[in-house]
């Protein structure tokens, strides 16, 4: 039932992409290309950071490292 | 006696936590790089150093491979140790193997991992579905993950127990301005199976008369004695992180991020972090970051239980304790190739530094001598973080 739930949210956003006029256009985009502008710019290290705070505290999951959503990394 | 305060079972969790994040980006392939990492950790007694090595390489335009190497050498006299037990030293060692497919605005990324310790195995095997959307404006991805740990301990060759754990992982980021980025996580990960440590044990009220058996220990001169630690055989967790980075007007960075974190042991935790980027006009790049994190207590914990088995389910891990910690960090990213050599298009030079406070809430240093158990001041401990790697492009 959960799966189904799921499924039919993702093609809610699936078939709602392409009815969607991009509010930032692909140009205007140079600061978000910017590698400054990375939520993780170098993984090993930032891997590493997270490695040291799992082994020392209770909470885990939900550390990042998605990347960016702006498709010009 | 060996006693492993390191917790082996959540530094494989994290590495299976953490291993898939390269995994996972927007439509576009990640970049050909090659980092090569020796970090150190050096705090409460532990030291843990060794290199990490990550590689990743395109081909026909639509796959990309990946491979990581990664060493943990330990040696430990912790607070656990010192108290109980003597030092002693190991080594973990984590392999992983990638590789991501491109179609369109989808990636779908494969990865296994294996780590090994004499007395911790454990596989994992991930799958990762990205998406773009909305005109590129949106990234959603979706994550599952399976693992299959065995669990071992030292001089005991019938010991084995297993663990099998399932993560589920949901990402959104969103470009909201010319200037700003948000990403919405959600992580749930569940746990059956062997989920304590074979060696930690907790205490209790009583002295060496109530000694029942050769389970329990009693210390000379003090008022407490120790019993196995006993856990829950499942857990479930759930996490949901906000994070958003900003581009200031002077080509500089602005980072934050919370994360909240609740599980069926009890245990809540919030985690706040900021951060800053600098670049300059002679090719440093600086990051300065600070971090707090809290945590409230698993319910079975418990600094001195009254008596022997005064629970069902008991633990004196201060990983499970009431806490917070503060973290100080810096790091300083050289480009020293600026134009392409041979085959490498550029480089850089990279130096980290941070800087842990923890302050435990009701877990006590049992290494100052007192009559009275449950009056021994409160563990706090500081631990310093280093890292110095080399990335290069190609």
């Amino acid at each position: 039932m959960k799966l189904t739930t799921l499924l039919f949210l993702i093609s809610i956003f699936l078939t709602a992409c392409s009815s969607v006029e991009p509010w930032v256009k692909p140009y205007e985009r140079a600061h978000l290309a910017d590698p400054i502008m990375s939520f993780e710019r170098n993984p090993v290290s930032s891997s590493y950071r997270n490695h040291v705070y799992q082994a020392r505290e209770g909470a885990r999951g939900a550390e990042g490292g998605q990347g960016g959503g702006c498709g010009c990394n | 006696m060996v006693v492993v305060v390191i917790n082996l079972r959540q530094l494989f969790v994290i590495a299976w936590l953490t291993g898939m994040t390269s995994f996972i980006q927007a439509a576009i392939l990640p970049e050909d790089r090659a980092d090569a990492l020796f970090h150190v950790y050096d705090g409460g007694g532990v030291t843990i150093s060794g290199p990490s090595i990550l590689v990743r390489k395109e081909f026909a335009q639509k796959f990309s491979v990946s491979g990581n190497y990664y060493v943990d050498s330990i040696s430990s006299a912790s607070i656990d140790v010192i108290t109980r037990a003597s030092e002693y030293s190991e080594e973990r060692t984590e392999n992983s193997v990638g590789i991501d497919y491109l179609h369109n605005k989808t990636i779908m990324g494969l990865a296994y991992t294996k780590s090994d310790e004499n007395d911790f195995n454990a596989q994992s095997a991930h799958f990762t579905i990205s998406q773009d959307l909305f005109g590129d404006l949106s990234t959603l991805s979706l994550g599952y993950s399976r693992g299959w740990d065995e669990v071992g301990r030292r001089g005991d060759p019938l010991f084995s127990k297993d663990v099998d754990r399932h993560h589920y992982r949901l990402s959104l980021s969103q470009i909201v301005t010319k200037n700003l980025l948000l990403n919405l996580g959600y992580e749930a990960i569940t746990d059956e199976g062997f989920l304590n440590n074979p060696y930690r044990k907790v205490r209790y009220l009583g002295n060496s008369n109530s000694q029942a058996d050769a389970t329990q220990e009693c210390p000379s001169g003090r008022n407490y004695c120790y019993e196995d630690e006993l856990y829950p055989n499942t857990r479930t967790s759930n996490s949901i992180a906000l994070r958003s980075i900003y581009y200031l007007a002077h080509r500089a960075a602005l980072k934050g991020e919370y994360r909240y974190f609740t599980d069926t042991w009890g245990i809540g935790a919030q985690t706040y972090e900021i951060g800053y980027t600098y670049p300059t006009d002679n090719h440093w790049i600086y990051d300065f970051r600070y971090r707090y994190y809290r945590q409230k207590q698993a319910s079975f914990y418990n600094d001195l239980f009254a008596y022997q088995e005064a629970q069902s389910y008991r633990a004196r891990d201060k990983e499970l304790s009431t806490y917070n910690n503060h973290t100080f960090g810096v790091s300083a990213s050289y480009e020293f190739l600026r134009k392409s050599w041979k085959f490498i298009d550029r480089g850089t030079i990279n130096f980290a530094w941070d800087h842990i406070r923890f302050q435990y809430d009701n877990f006590r240093d049992l290494r100052t001598e007192t009559v009275i158990a449950g009056d021994e001041p409160l563990y706090k401990f500081s631990a310093n973080i280093f890292q110095t790697y080399i990335s290069v492009w190609y």
